[in-house]
C-alpha cells in the first residue's frame, strides 16, 4: 500500500469510528423521524371524546349534519332552548348551536349562536362556522332554484405553460422554475455546508498534529505533501460518507413512516388546521404529480456528474487552504482566527450571492461571473445548472475549478511543509507568503 | 561510514543555521551530537532524516546519497515526543511501521516481538492518552526502532524517564548497537556522553568545533591532573614537591608538567613508605570540555 493510501485510510477510519461522527450522522434522520412522528401523533390526537353539540335549526335548512372534526352534531329541532340548556347543565351535551332563520338571500353574513359554559376551541368554532356556511350555501342554491351543474361550470382551473423560443424541443412547465430552485438550492447548501465543515475539520487536525508534535515523527517517514493530501482526501471521504448516509436514511424515514404509522397522507392533510389559503387536497395531489414528472425530466446524470466534480473541486480548493492556515496556527487558536477569514469569506460570499441574487435572477451578470470564478463556482454553478445555463459556461467553469484545485493544493503544500515545523513565531499573512518560496 | 556529512550549509532567510559542517559517523559507533541550544543540531538532524534539504553540500547514508528511500533505513526519535493521543497503541505502531515500509504481516510480527520483550502485551488496545509519560516514551522508542534501521538518531531520549526505564532503554540501545546498528545520540547530558559514546562532534553556532574519538579528545584536553589517595596522612612537605590543586590529609589532586612525571610521583610516595590507596589520571569530563570549547568559541 502506498504511503498516501495508508494515510488516507487512517484519516478516514479514525474519523468514521468516532462516536461524534456516528451520532451526528444518525442524528439528522433521527431528528426527522421524531419530528414526523410528533406531528402525526399530535394531529391524530383526539381530546377525549367528541364535542356533543345540539343543533337548533330555526332556519329549517339542515337535513343532516355528519360528525366533523371531533364534533358530534345532534339535530334537536323539537326541543326548546331552555330544555337544551338544562341538558348542558346536566352534562348530557357540551353545547347548543342555534341557527336563526335566513332573513334574506342577499344578506352576505349570518350570525349563529353557541351556548355553553366551557370555552370553544378556535379549531372547533371555525369548523362549525364553515359547516353552517356550507349548509346556507346549499340552502340558497335550492331556494334560488340555481342549477347545481351550471354552478360547477363556473370554476376553471388555469395553469401556465412556459414555452422556450430558442430551445425548441424543451418542454417546460410552471414547475420547472420551482423545482430548479429546490434542486439548485439544496445542492448549493450541501456544498456550502460540507466545504465549511470538513475544511475546518482538516484545519483542526493539522493544528492538533502540530501541537502534539507527532508531525516531526511523521515527517521522517513521509513527505509533508503526502501527509497533507492524505488528510484532505480522508476527511473528504468522511464527508461524502456522511452526506450519503443522510440521504439514504432520510429517504428511508420518509418512506417508512406512513407504512409504520398506517397513516393516510390525505387524512394527515385534512387534520391539520385549515387556515386561510389552505391547500385543496385534490389540487395538491395534482401539483405533486406534476412536480414529480418535472423531477424525472431533469437530466440527472449530468446534474449529479457535474455536482460531484464541482464538489470535489471546491472541497479540494478550500480544504487545502484550511490545511495551509492550520499549519501556520499551531496551538494558538485565538490569534490565528484572523487567518481563517480569507478562506471562509469567499465561501460565505458565494452562498449569499446564490441565496439573494441567484434566487431572483439566475442568469444575471453577477451570477454568470460567480459561476465561473473558481472560488465561488462550486456553490454557484450547481445552482445555476438547474436553470439550464449555456453548456460552454458550464464546461469552462468545470475546467477552471479543476485547474484551480490543482493549483491551490500545490500552493497549500508549499505553505504546509514550512508551517508545520515552525513553532513560536508569530505568523502573519505576509509571513505565510514568504513560505511559498522557501526551498 | 554509515553517515557522511560533507560541507553542509542550511540557511533560513538571512540566518545561517548550519555553516559548512563536515563529519563522518563510523559504522557501528555510538556517536554523540553535542552542542548548546540553538547551535544548529536540530537543523542538522532534520537534514539527515530528509525532513529538509541542505542548501549546499551533500549527505551520504551508507555510501548512497540521501533519497526518498532513505527514511526506511533511519529511525528518528525527536526531542519533542509526539503520538496521536486517541489512537490505540497496537494500531498506532502498525501505522508507523507500515509508513516505514514494513508489510502489515511483518509489522505485526515485530510489534508482538517488542511487546513481549518489554512485557507490555496488554497495552495493545489502550489509547495513547491513557498511558503515563514513561509508557508513551517506551512506545515511541518501539516505533523508532521497529523497522530495524541502519541508523538510529535519538534526540535526548531519556528526558522524563525514571531510573528504571532509563536503564531499560540504555540496555536496549546497547543491544541494538551490538547487533550492528549505528546510533547518533544528541544530548546536553555530558555524563551520558561519557557513558555511552565512542565518537562525538560538538557543534556551536552552526560550526563543527570539536570532532573525534572520545578517548583521543579527552587526552587532547587533559591537563595532567592526578589524584593521589593514601591510607595514612600525606607528609607535611608534600606540597613543596608538587603543584597542588587540592589538598586533604589523606588525598591530593596534583598537576604535573607532563605525563612522564607520573612515575616520579609513584616513586616518591613509595619512598615515603606510604600505602597508596588510589593513583589515577584525571581526564577532563565532557562537561568541562564542553564548557571550555563553547566558552572559547562563544555562545549565540
Amino acid at each position: 500500500m502506498s504511503k498516501l493510501s495508508l494515510i488516507v485510510k487512517r484519516e478516514y477510519l479514525t474519523r468514521v469510528r468516532k462516536r461524534s461522527f456516528i451520532i451526528g450522522t444518525l442524528l439528522a434522520p433521527l431528528g426527522l423521524l421524531i419530528y414526523m412522528l410528533v406531528i402525526i401523533g399530535l394531529t391524530s390526537y383526539e381530546t377525549g371524546g367528541k364535542l356533543e353539540v345540539a343543533v337548533l335549526d330555526e332556519a329549517n335548512m339542515i337535513k343532516q349534519l355528519p360528525d366533523d372534526k371531533g364534533i358530534h352534531y345532534i339535530l334537536s329541532s323539537g326541543k326548546s332552548l331552555d330544555a337544551l340548556k338544562q341538558e348542558v347543565k346536566d352534562g348530557k351535551i357540551n353545547g347548543i348551536l342555534r341557527v336563526p332563520p335566513i332573513s334574506s338571500m342577499q344578506k352576505k353574513d349570518h350570525t349563529v349562536f353557541y351556548y355553553a359554559d366551557s370555552k370553544l376551541a378556535p379549531e372547533k368554532s371555525g369548523a362549525m362556522e364553515r359547516k353552517i356556511s356550507e349548509k346556507i350555501r346549499d340552502f340558497k342554491i335550492d331556494s334560488l332554484h340555481i342549477n347545481r351543474g351550471s354552478l360547477e361550470m363556473l370554476d376553471t382551473d388555469v395553469s401556465i405553460d412556459p414555452e422556450s423560443i430558442s430551445n425548441v424541443g424543451e418542454d417546460e412547465s410552471k414547475y420547472t422554475a420551482g423545482v430548479g430552485l429546490a434542486i439548485g438550492g439544496i445542492m448549493a447548501f450541501i456544498m456550502f455546508f460540507m466545504v465549511l465543515m470538513y475544511g475546518q475539520m482538516v484545519m483542526r487536525s493539522v493544528m492538533e498534529e502540530k501541537t502534539n508534535r507527532i508531525v516531526e515523527v511523521m515527517m521522517s517517514s513521509v513527505r509533508p505533501f503526502d501527509l497533507m493530501l492524505g488528510k484532505i482526501i480522508g476527511a473528504g471521504a468522511v464527508g461524502l460518507t456522511q452526506v450519503l448516509a443522510w440521504v439514504i436514511l432520510s429517504g428511508a424515514v420518509t418512506f417508512l413512516i406512513p407504512l409504520l404509522m398506517n397513516v393516510d397522507p390525505a387524512q394527515m392533510q385534512s387534520s391539520m388546521p385549515q387556515g386561510p389559503g389552505a391547500i385543496d387536497p385534490e389540487q395538491a395531489q395534482g401539483d405533486a404529480l406534476r412536480i414529480f414528472s418535472e423531477l424525472s425530466k431533469q437530466n440527472w446524470p449530468l446534474i449529479v456528474g457535474s455536482f460531484i466534480i464541482f464538489f470535489l473541486g471546491g472541497y479540494f480548493i478550500y480544504a487545502s487552504m484550511f490545511a495551509a492556515i492550520g499549519s501556520a496556527m499551531g496551538d494558538d487558536m485565538g490569534e490565528g482566527q484572523s487567518l481563517t477569514l480569507p478562506v471562509t469569506i469567499p465561501i460565505i460570499l458565494a452562498f449569499y450571492i446564490t441565496a439573494f441574487v441567484g434566487v431572483r435572477n439566475p442568469d444575471s451578470g453577477l451570477m454568470v461571473f460567480a459561476s465561473l470564478f473558481p472560488l465561488f463556482s462550486p456553490i454557484v454553478m450547481p445552482f445555476r445548472m438547474a436553470f439550464n445555463p449555456p453548456w460552454w459556461q458550464v464546461g469552462l467553469s468545470l475546467v477552471l475549478v479543476v485547474a484551480s484545485a490543482y493549483f491551490f493544493v500545490w500552493l497549500a503544500g508549499r505553505i504546509y511543509r514550512v508551517g508545520i515545523l515552525l513553532y513560536g513565531k508569530k505568523v502573519t499573512l505576509k509571513e505565510i507568503g514568504k513560505w511559498m518560496f522557501y526551498n | 561510514m554509515i553517515l557522511s556529512i560533507q560541507n553542509v550549509v542550511k540557511r533560513y532567510d538571512k540566518y545561517t543555521a548550519v555553516d559548512h559542517v563536515s563529519f563522518d559517523v563510523p559504522k557501528g559507533s555510538v556517536f554523540g551530537l553535542l552542542g548548546p541550544n540553538g547551535a544548529g543540531k536540530t537543523s542538522l538532524i532534520r537534514m539527515i532524516t530528509t525532513i529538509t534539504g541542505p542548501d549546499e553540500g551533500q549527505i551520504f547514508l551508507d555510501g548512497e546519497k540521501l533519497n526518498a528511500n532513505s527514511p526506511e533505513h533511519i529511525g528518528y526519535m525527536p526531542e519533542e515526543r509526539g503520538l496521536y493521543k486517541k489512537m490505540k497503541v497496537g494500531e498506532h505502531l502498525l501505522y508507523l511501521a507500515q509508513l516505514k515500509g514494513l508489510s502489515e504481516a511483518n509489522a505485526r510480527k515485530e510489534i508482538a516481538h517488542w511487546f513481549e520483550k518489554f512485557e507490555i502485551q496488554d497495552w495493545a488496545s489502550k489509547k495513547i492518552e491513557d498511558l503515563s509519560k514513561g509508557m508513551q516514551q517506551k512506545i515511541q522508542f518501539i516505533a523508532t526502532v521497529i523497522h530495524k534501521p541502519k541508523l538510529l538518531i535519538l534526540d535526548e531520549p531519556f528526558t522524563g524517564l525514571d531510573p528504571i526505564n532509563t536503564t531499560l532503554i540504555k540496555e536496549e540501545i546497547a543491544q541494538l548497537n551490538q547487533s550492528g546498528i549505528s546510533i547518533i545520540f544528541s544530548t546536553h547530558r555530558m555524563e551520558q556522553v561519557e557513558e555511552m559514546c565512542d565518537h562525538i562532534v560538538l557543534i556551536n553556532r552552526g560550526r563543527n568545533v570539536l570532532y573525534g574519538e572520545v578517548q583521543s579528545i579527552k587526552n587532547e584536553y587533559k591537563q595532567n591532573l592526578y589524584r593521589v589517595e593514601t591510607q595514612t596522612d600525606l607528609p607535611a612537605d608534600f606540597s613543596s614537591h608538587f603543584e597542588i590543586k587540592n589538598l586533604e590529609p589523606k588525598a591530593a589532586t596534583i598537576q604535573l608538567a607532563d605525563e612522564s612525571q607520573s612515575n616520579q610521583v609513584l616513586q616518591y610516595l613509595l619512598q615515603q613508605g606510604l600505602r597508596i590507596v588510589r593513583f589515577e589520571e584525571i581526564l577532563p569530563t565532557f562537561n568541562e570540555i564542553f564548557i571550555r570549547t563553547v566558552g572559547e568559541t562563544g555562545v549565540q
